[in-house]
């Protein structure tokens, strides 16, 4: 918030003289802000109609649309997440979510600081060649990969009977590492070298300068990692789908979301309140970690 | 506590690419010396390869008795203050300061007397609590030299450290370096690219143009003896005058003037340098030079005439009383004392 004040007073201060230019700023404002709550409403929109039709009762859904509800008589009811979570196994669902999504961000995000910080700072032979190959793997359509990854499961029993979600886990490692590793060796890249020559002298090891150093001074890069990974392993579907099934006993909130629809058919009001409380969890993980997206971090460290 | 040495050091990068050729410094304990030259003459490479950031390509450096070249640059006890202070930005001005020392798992109660030692010095006693981004230049700088302090290194090695000073504040922290390298009694190493800092602070410089060393001495005698034309130009504000003469019969002959050399050089093509300041008020005995005058400038204490002598530019600096104007003749004469002659073709000092 600082900044954009900061940002503002100058224009304000030229706004004070009407003039050609001025007013030529003012209005490109204007536009850009509209343009932006254009784009954020019609975002919301969707996702405010799901809202408020998990409060519809089942009859009000299946005749009129959710905007009516907003007029009165008003008609509001928790009946449709009592049901889901009493009866619809969504509890346990989420639970899996949480049991597939948290290692599944912590293994990749911390195997790939390590590979970034190997890639950006440290030289071997075919480093570059490596880091190439290792971006070229984001073109390939994770598709491709299922056959032979689980056949591979399969003849050395990482199966879900034997081994929980550990198959899941290393698959999503697996797919997430290159975006992963490279988001962050590009931004590990841009830390300024000198701090780096500065702890060699300082007599600081590669562990230290990684820990001591990199670290802390990369903890937007890898929060908006972690919220990126996070996100997309907690709305997978088709991942969780070929590696854990669609038993109930380990399926994740979004193969249970899409149960809901299949065996109900006309359920649609338990699959409003089932989506919304999936919807919760990474809003909720966005919003908490998304103070750490300040910039300027790195402010004071070299020149003034 | 050391000294220093460059034993016929090269660095090279590709077989055509070499910014260091065959360097040979000796570095007394406890001296001052300053590496200085243009930007890209392979005074911050000597620099980094002394502090073990780059490889030495050929040669031998010395650290007292000891052969460097193959030591890490955490065991060559050195510390290095950069150009941009490479200060920890999330560290507090204590954890920056300790950092070095925690490395070296000193005890904390000894971290915790250097750094209140250093800080104490530097007058950053109320500031160690803060980050670097709420201090402001002059004090981050001191924090990069407290990191280095606090470690008792045997040598000191500074690369440009005050060029992101505004010019008040380098003018106070030259200072106070000084004193600093006077207190300290350690050998202190400063590479710049500004001859005012070098001439100032050195006891002895040492000039480098295109990865060449060019000459080491003392500041007077750089600037009162320079070996080449390249040093002559370079060491000195305004810079030296540079005319082309022949050389005749004990005499300089220019386009606009003929001056007697105290000493034969024979009879060539040479370049005759004289300092602004050589340039006297009136004609001599051994030179008149008839100038036309193109520019004044009057600084209070000095004042600065810039025109021609022949077709030659020369820049003098007069009395400030001399009342002249541009487009005015003035008769300006030569001080034989501090001539110099250079050869043309291999650009040494010849006088």
């Amino acid at each position: 918030m600082q900044v954009s004040a900061e940002a503002a007073a100058p224009t304000n201060a030229k706004a004070d003289r009407i003039t050609p230019v001025s007013i030529l700023e003012r209005f490109q404002g204007v536009v850009l802000h509209v343009a932006v709550i254009l784009l954020t409403v019609m975002w919301m929109i969707p996702a405010l109609g799901l809202l408020i039709s998990s409060f519809r009762p089942f009859t009000d859904i299946a005749h009129t649309g959710w905007w009516v509800a907003l007029s009165p008589p008003f008609h509001f009811t928790l009946d449709n997440y009592a049901q889901v979570l009493k009866e619809q196994g969504l509890v346990h669902s989420l639970f899996n979510s949480f049991m597939i999504s948290i290692p599944a961000t912590i293994i990749p995000v911390t195997v790939a600081a390590f590979a970034a910080y190997a890639f950006s700072w440290m030289k071997f032979p075919g480093r570059n060649f490596l880091f190439l190959a290792l971006v070229g793997l984001l073109a390939v359509p994770l598709q491709l990969s299922f056959i032979p990854v689980l056949s591979a499961y399969v003849k050395i029993g990482l199966t879900p009977n034997n081994w929980g979600f550990v198959g899941v886990w290393l698959a999503h490692t697996g797919y997430g590492l290159p975006f992963s590793v490279y988001l962050l060796a590009n931004f590990f890249r841009a830390l300024p070298s000198d701090l780096f020559e500065s702890a060699e002298i300082d007599g600081a090891g590669t562990l230290t300068v990684f820990f001591r150093i990199v670290l802390p001074l990369s903890v937007p890069a890898i929060a908006s990692l972690v919220i990126f990974q996070f996100l997309w392993i907690w709305n997978d579907l088709l991942v969780a789908l070929i590696y854990v099934g669609g038993s109930e006993s380990v399926a994740p909130v979004t193969v249970q979301l899409a149960n809901l629809t299949n065996s109900l058919g006309q359920g649609y009001n338990l699959l409003t309140a089932a989506a919304f409380l999936s919807m919760i969890i990474p809003l909720i993980v966005f919003v908490s970690l998304q103070r750490y997206f300040v910039r300027g971090i790195l402010a004071g460290s070299v020149k003034g | 506590m050391s000294s220093v040495t460059y034993d016929h050091v090269v660095k090279r990068y590709t077989s055509d690419v070499t910014v260091v050729k065959d360097l040979n410094v000796d570095i007394k304990d406890k001296e001052f010396m300053v590496l200085v030259g243009p930007s890209g003459c392979g005074k911050s490479t000597a620099l980094r390869m002394l502090a073990g950031l780059e490889s030495i390509t050929e040669g031998q450096i010395r650290i007292g008795e000891r052969v460097v070249n193959d030591v890490a640059a955490k065991d060559r006890d050195i510390a290095m203050v950069f150009q941009s202070y490479a200060l920890y930005p999330h560290m507090s001005v204590f954890d920056n300061m300790a950092f070095p020392l925690q490395m070296k798992h000193m005890p904390k109660a000894e971290i915790q007397k250097r750094v209140g030692n250093a800080s104490h010095i530097l007058g950053l006693d109320n500031f160690l609590d803060r980050k670097p981004r709420a201090l402001s230049g002059g004090q981050r700088q001191r924090v990069a030299l407290g990191r280095a302090i606090v470690r008792n290194p045997q040598v000191f090695l500074l690369d440009e450290p005050l060029s992101n000073l505004d010019a008040k504040l380098r003018g106070q922290t030259r200072i106070e370096l000084q004193k600093l390298h006077h207190d300290l009694e350690t050998t202190f190493i400063y590479v710049t690219h500004d001859q005012v800092e070098a001439m100032t602070m050195g006891d002895r410089i040492a000039i480098m143009n295109a990865g060449i060393l060019q000459q080491v001495g003392t500041p007077d005698d750089i600037y009162d003896h320079p070996a080449n034309l390249f040093v002559a130009g370079f060491i000195g504000s305004p810079t030296m005058n540079f005319v082309p003469v022949t050389m005749d019969d004990g005499h300089a002959k220019a386009s606009g003037f003929s001056v007697k050399l105290p000493k034969h050089v024979g009879s060539r093509k040479g370049v005759l340098g004289f300092r602004p300041e050589a340039v006297t008020d009136r004609p001599s005995e051994a030179a008149t030079l008839d100038m036309k005058i193109d520019v004044v400038e009057r600084l209070g204490s000095d004042q600065f005439l810039y025109g021609q002598v022949g077709s030659d530019t020369v820049t003098a600096r007069v009395d400030p009383r001399l009342k002249v104007e541009p487009e005015d003749h003035v008769k300006l004469g030569l001080d034989v004392r501090s001539l110099h002659v250079f050869d043309s073709e291999s650009e040494k000092a010849l006088l």
